[in-house]
């Protein structure tokens, strides 16, 4: 892809995303119920310093200046305070921020090491029992409603079996000794020597992890093993195996090395989609990242920080999607964008 | 389909020959008999439900599923903390999901349908503005879109259709332009324009009759994910209101509960991955009978 490609597609991006903000923006202007009203609760106040408050907030001003305010406050990452917290909101998303990160990279990786292999096997071994098997379980897959996925695994693993914990992201006796460097967990227990807090903190990211990840699982399963056949078929495959190559190098380097280029830019996509998840499985399993932030702040009507959340995940969304178009574009030469 | 019967006999014959592979894909038409007993379920849900869905009864708090010790065949899926029979709710519950996902799609679909010929057909600056739109809303994860806005408007039947509809006609808006852009430099529109038609016969009665295969396959895989996203509204506590019955709040219900009363949250769940897997493999279906370019 040349440089000034690469320069087009992310002036394309600029329209996107301004036109998110302004949804964003939308969004709150259209709520019934006025901030200020939600912020004095039952306190006693003047007339007078609720409409101080009010020109405090901005409220006063047209509609097209509170967005450019609100436009220009939220490219400096400030995005007001947090009613509830009595904090910029940008300090309580940036604390929860890392444990959803963690939550959403475990999950990818699950679903990458998952589905791959299993993608491959089910295009070696077309029409199998096997691939019968897999096809049934991607479709299961995607029609497994999440939050419900996490009860059953909850009730097996946590409350029938007593393997794993029930909500959290680490027990407190190991949360309060492992130092926050990376602000990852997994990480900073295990470059700090405590494999103890480490199996903690991995025996709680797992059913979560395994239940955000499912639909991408079943998504890249089908992916993989609809590029695997294609590539199978191609001239250069059956050159190699003219040439006598072993079988197995051949599925594993030559064919796997092409059939990824889809697998990789589907997983780029549903990356995406795994913001969303995020929400729900974070709710189920009580797991203290962003995503259950956002819920409990609509429920106590925190709507700067929901907002601030819903621009940060689309905005996140736009920038993976345009990632997943430039990584399909190098990845695979033949396709000019 | 009022394409059928008028005198473009090729298109006919297709629509049936299609009907009858999709028929013949035995699991594929199974599926829509699943579908169909959900639908029959739901409409019929008083004369069927053994229960009034709202009736409380505390002697019956938490009372397990009939084969278990403390059943009863009179309430045979259990019953949840305040006494309510399990399986009238999921009946109950069925006209919920059912009816959300058809309005959704119908709106959607419909939308989509105009946005997308506009789009495709009239070119220039219409469809400058409609792709640019497009654009932006998929720049939303769904989910997000959903609960900002219905944090936002609050809960409510309405409301849900309204968000949910909002983000949906993109799909077969995309769907129609492409389809639309493909078809308008075709022979026949050539034809319906030298013979002076309206931009509107065109679009409507030429183009739209040609390209609905895809679109109604869509709009069925569609159901699937809507009828999931609206439970997980409902779960969230954003969907319809109790004590209206909706699975997604179901679930929400028995999570309290898992410690004991596992048949709460449980069959709910496995109404919803009962409907939603019956849509998505009759969808497939369809899909393979309907859209020859998508079969393996």
């Amino acid at each position: 892809m040349s440089v000034t490609r690469l320069i087009e597609r992310l002036l394309q991006l600029v329209p996107v995303l301004l036109g998110v903000s302004v949804i964003v923006f939308v969004m709150m202007a259209l709520t019934p119920g006025d901030p200020v009203e939600i912020m004095i609760g039952d306190q006693l106040v003047t007339p007078e310093q609720e409409e101080r408050m009010r020109r405090d907030l901005g409220l006063d001003r047209p509609m097209v200046e509170r967005y450019f305010v609100f436009l220009g406050n939220a490219l400096q990452f400030d995005f007001g305070t947090s009613f509830y917290h009595r904090r910029p909101v940008s300090d309580v998303i940036i604390e929860r921020l890392p444990a959803t990160i963690e939550l959403t990279l475990m999950a990818m990786i699950i679903a990458l090491v998952t589905a791959i292999p299993l993608g491959v096997l089910a295009a070696v071994k077309k029409n199998s029992i096997f691939d019968r098997i897999a096809t049934v379980g991607s479709l299961l897959g995607v029609s497994l409603p999440g939050f419900w996925f996490g009860i059953l695994l909850l009730m097996l693993f946590a409350v029938q079996l007593n393997l794993l914990p029930v909500a959290g992201r680490v027990a407190y006796e190991h949360g309060v000794t492992v130092r926050p460097i990376t602000h990852f967990l997994l990480i900073d227990s295990l470059i700090q020597g405590q494999f103890a807090a480490f199996r903690n903190a991995l025996a709680h990211i797992i059913l979560p992890a395994i239940t955000l990840g499912l639909p991408m699982t079943a998504i890249l399963m089908r992916v993989t093993r609809t590029a695997m056949l294609e590539v199978l078929r191609a001239d250069y495959i059956t050159f190699a195996e003219a040439k006598g190559l072993n079988r197995q190098r051949i599925l594993w380097r030559h064919a796997l090395k092409n059939a990824l280029i889809p697998t990789v830019t589907v997983a780029a996509m549903e990356t995406g989609s795994l913001l969303g998840g995020n929400m729900i499985v974070e709710t189920v399993f009580g797991w203290p990242g962003l995503g259950r932030l956002v819920v409990e702040s609509i429920f106590v009507r925190n709507y700067p920080l929901v907002q601030a959340a819903v621009l940060l995940y689309a905005v996140t969304y736009v920038l993976l999607n345009f990632l997943a178009d430039i990584l399909y574009t190098v990845l695979n030469p033949r396709v000019k964008l | 389909m009022s394409f059928a019967s008028d005198a473009r006999a090729p298109a006919d014959s297709l629509f049936r020959r299609n009907l009858r592979a999709f028929a013949a894909n035995r699991l594929a038409f199974g599926s829509a008999i699943v579908v169909l007993i959900f639908v029959v379920m739901a409409v019929f849900a008083p004369w069927i439900a053994p229960h009034d869905p709202a009736a409380t009864d505390l002697f019956r708090r938490l009372q397990p599923p009939a084969w278990m010790e403390g059943g009863d065949w009179a309430f045979p899926l259990g019953c949840d903390a305040l006494g309510r029979d399990i399986l009238s709710r999921i009946i109950y519950g069925a006209r919920i999901s059912i009816f959300i996902g058809v309005a959704v799609i119908l709106v959607a679909t419909v939308v989509g349908i105009l946005a997308g010929l506009a789009a495709g057909y009239l070119r220039g600056w219409v469809d400058i503005v409609i792709s640019r739109i497009v654009d932006i809303l998929l720049g939303f994860p769904y989910l997000i879109f959903a609960i900002g806005l219905m944090a936002m408007m609050g809960p409510g039947l309405a409301n849900i259709i309204l968000v949910m509809a909002y983000k949906e006609w993109v799909i077969p808006c995309r769907v129609v332009r492409g389809e639309t852009l493909a078809v308008r430099e075709l022979e026949y529109v050539e034809a319906a324009r030298a013979v002076g038609a309206s931009d509107r016969h065109i679009m409507l009665r030429e183009i739209l009759p040609n390209i609905l295969s895809p679109v109604l396959v869509v709009a069925t895989i569609r159901m699937a994910d809507v009828i999931i996203l609206e439970a997980a509204l409902s779960f969230l506590g954003l969907g319809v209101q109790p004590p209206t019955a909706s699975w997604g709040a179901m679930v929400a219900d028995g999570r309290a509960f898992i410690l004991e009363s596992w048949w709460v949250s449980t069959f709910p769940g496995v109404a919803i991955l009962l409907l939603v897997l019956a849509i998505n493999v009759a969808s497939q279906g369809l899909r393979d009978a309907f859209d020859p370019r998508f079969s393996e």
